[in-house]
């Protein structure tokens, strides 16, 4: 892990509390940024999911959609936390473009072009005042006078906002997010209309197209498999939407350090909370996992043993709701885990199925640092 | 007397309950698990604990440490049996190894953050 190095960026904080943000209102903000979201969730596959759909077959477009209907499944699990990565990207693009002037974080909330164009211009008048050089727009200013520039910048303005529109989206998310948008919209064509035809035959089914019915083979499960979705899915097309729409978002941990040697997670409760979780019950799993102890100090928050960085313990809490709060049957977070003797059983809200999960084992724990320590007398 | 006999647990162990402490719930049986631990500064410690018997856990370690170039050791554990102790954080490697050399992927569990 080479992750222990930063210590406390100032940047962080501003990250977190922006992050909060956004998820307070992740469906408006991000109408857009949300598409983009299954890239991340591609590259933070932890819970592969054994649904093993397996390779396209003669349904091209069944599997495409098939695909698609996974990645939706998968953004579930993903995008608990999933706002957080677009909003350490979308955050980093301000940060570049405002590198000497502080004033323009507003533009951070930015996620529209008419907020960044306030921010641009602010930047560009520091910058003027410094005589900093920023970007070809600011090049030029730089040779009238104060008195001029005042008359200047009302002209410039519109050109200035349009050009710095213009660098934005050529320097920071401009080939992003356009691509991603565009395979995005693929996507959705591919996702959608597959699912949208079918609807127009409904149960019937495109009867007659089955590739199996021209030639004297037999079908395949895959074949079958893809059919079989593709009419469930004509026939009830709430489960689509029903797993695509709603998200479930929980507010990222907030980790400090304490000292050298200890790492405070504050915001426990509230998570545990959002989960519908026991602490002890998290906590104990986030000992199990990390290899370590801890306790809860009085104002809640839980002290753990070791350095530890937000994005860990977010992988760890992931994996734990992955285990012990998503339900393995619907992928809903409606779940709740009852003890009864000695084994915990998660039982579904919103689809009822009721399953035993793993009891918490903190496996070998080598001895570490000084055995004389370790002595219990 | 024989439905008595039909059941898989003894009704008059200490432990009354069916399913108690038994293997099946949430063992460590099956699966290979791959820990890490933090020691002081940025130091790891990887422990592989769970390895099927078939397989030499002495000439597994003598492999690992060639192949990660790391320093291990072997603990005789009461509970968990033998374990690797490898230095520094070998999991993602590990995990690769037995893989590559023909262990199922599905029974190797990769913990920590």
């Amino acid at each position: 892990m080479a992750s222990e190095e930063p210590l406390f960026d100032p940047s962080l904080k501003k990250r977190k509390k922006k992050a909060v943000v956004f998820i307070e209102d992740p469906l408006g903000a991000d109408a857009d940024p949300t598409k983009p979201a299954p890239e991340t969730i591609d590259n933070t596959t932890i819970s592969g999911e054994p649904v093993d759909l397996g390779p396209t077959t003669a349904h091209e477009l069944m599997a495409e959609a098939k695909a698609v209907k996974k990645d939706k499944e998968e953004e579930d699990f993903k995008a608990m936390f999933g706002d957080m990565k677009k909003k350490k990207k979308k955050k980093e693009i301000p940060m570049d473009f405002g590198d000497d002037s502080g004033t323009s974080t507003p533009a951070q909330v930015a996620g529209d072009a008419a907020p960044a164009e306030s921010a641009t211009i602010t930047a560009d008048d520091l910058d003027f005042s410094d005589m900093k050089k920023k970007k070809k727009s600011s090049k030029k200013k730089a040779n009238f006078d104060l008195d001029a520039f005042e008359k200047e910048i009302n002209d410039s303005k519109p050109a200035k906002a349009s050009k710095s529109e213009g660098a934005e989206d050529d320097d920071d998310d401009g080939p992003e997010p356009d691509g991603s948008h565009l395979d995005n919209i693929d996507e959705e064509e591919l996702g959608d209309d597959p699912f949208a035809r079918p609807g127009d035959a409904p149960v019937g089914l495109d009867a007659g197209n089955e590739p199996w019915l021209k030639s004297d083979r037999d079908y395949t499960y895959q074949e079958l498999l893809t059919r079989f979705y593709a009419s469930l899915h004509a026939a009830n097309p709430s489960l689509l939407s029903s797993s695509s729409k709603k998200r479930y978002t929980i507010a990222p941990p907030q980790l400090f350090r304490e000292g050298n040697k200890k790492s405070i997670f504050a915001n426990v409760t509230d998570i545990c909370k959002k989960m519908h979780r026991q602490p002890e019950h998290v906590i104990q799993f986030l000992f199990a996992e990390m290899g370590t102890t801890g306790s809860v100090d009085g104002a809640g928050r839980l002290v753990i043993k070791g350095r530890f960085q937000q994005k860990q313990v977010e992988n760890v809490l992931r994996r734990y709701m992955v285990e012990y709060v998503t339900c393995k049957t619907c992928k809903s977070p409606d779940t709740l885990l009852t003890k009864e003797n000695r084994i915990f059983f998660m039982a579904c809200e919103s689809c009822g199925s009721r399953r035993s999960v793993n009891a918490i084992k903190s496996g070998f724990q080598a001895q570490v640092g000084k055995r004389s320590k370790n002595k219990t007398g | 007397m024989s439905v008595q006999n039909l059941n898989t647990y003894d009704p008059f162990a200490d432990e009354g309950d069916p399913l108690g402490d038994s293997a099946d719930v949430g063992s460590t049986a099956d699966y290979i698990h791959i820990r890490i631990q933090q020691r002081n500064g940025r130091k790891t410690l990887t422990t592989l604990q769970g390895l099927p018997k078939q397989y030499d856990s002495k000439k597994l370690l003598k492999a690992f440490k060639k192949e990660f170039a790391c320093n291990g050791t072997l603990v005789d554990d009461e509970k968990m049996g033998q374990v690797i102790q490898l230095q520094g954080d070998q999991r993602a490697k590990i995990s690769a190894f037995l893989v590559e050399n023909g262990l199922e992927k599905s029974t190797i569990k990769v913990h920590g953050f």
